[in-house]
């Protein structure tokens, strides 16, 4: 056993589409320690609260959302035992089928990745400054905060 | 004394714009305290009007009612987020 590589973490909030199986690749690349990556890739669905969805404009809050994201993955690895952390969100004009959202989470054991990766999600949904306008027949509509975000949020207060 | 506030999704929709520079009034010193400045201007400002699902955040940092705003800072109102 070599001695411990550095933690890696890389946030971006960007426009562009990005390469699952390559981010994917580079939370292990260059290095032996890492048994487990547990990834999530949120897309642009076609329907929403029975509506139709041709097409979705995120708004971010530039500065706060980079923030937010960095803050999140630093609780992430106050909790686990993680080796590397990727998120990537996008913004703008998206269509359905489009990838919004990466998390990549490298450790040494599959069950803190699982854990840190859906730690992560849930808490980037309850805390991260975006927002959804989706385009429908009906029209422009913001999508609504669901309550079962926070709780999903919240039921990781209740653990160690 | 001024802010900088920053409105976000559909409450900049609401209020007709992304941002303003504010003239900090005497006796508003927290977050809570400026939204009901903002709210008293009446018609579409009652979207940050109380019971209204808002959220803020001082300079760039979610916060809640209490917190303290002072000259200089940047403050922002904006819906619940949706993003993920």
């Amino acid at each position: 056993m070599t001695q411990a590589l550095p933690f890696v973490v890389s946030v971006s909030v960007q426009q562009a589409d990005f390469d699952v199986g390559g981010e994917i690749a580079a939370l292990s690349e260059g290095r032996r320690d890492v048994g487990a990556i547990a990834s999530f890739v949120g897309l642009v669905r076609d329907l929403n609260d029975g509506s139709g969805v041709s097409a979705m404009t995120l708004e971010h809050y530039p500065g706060m959302t980079e923030k937010a994201l960095e803050e999140i993955v630093e609780q992430a690895r106050q909790r686990w035992s993680l080796q590397g952390v990727r998120v990537i969100h996008r913004f703008g004009r998206l269509e359905p089928a489009d990838r919004i959202v990466f998390v990549g989470v490298a450790s040494p054991h599959r069950g803190e990745a699982f854990a840190a990766c859906e730690f992560i999600m849930d808490y980037l949904k309850t805390r991260a400054p975006f927002w959804k306008c989706e385009e429908t027949p009906g029209g422009a509509r913001w999508v609504d905060a669901r309550e079962s975000d926070d709780s999903a949020a919240a039921r990781w207060q209740d653990r160690g | 004394m001024t802010v900088k506030v920053l409105y976000f999704a559909s409450l900049r929709e609401a209020l007709g714009r992304p941002a303003e520079e504010l003239a900090l009034p005497a006796g508003v010193a927290t977050v809570g305290g400026l939204r009901a400045h903002l709210a008293a201007r009446g018609e579409n400002w009652q979207a940050l009007g109380e019971g209204r699902n808002v959220r803020a955040a001082v300079n760039q940092r979610m916060v809640g009612a209490d917190a303290t705003v002072a000259s200089g800072d940047e403050v922002a109102f904006f819906p619940p987020v949706t993003g993920g």
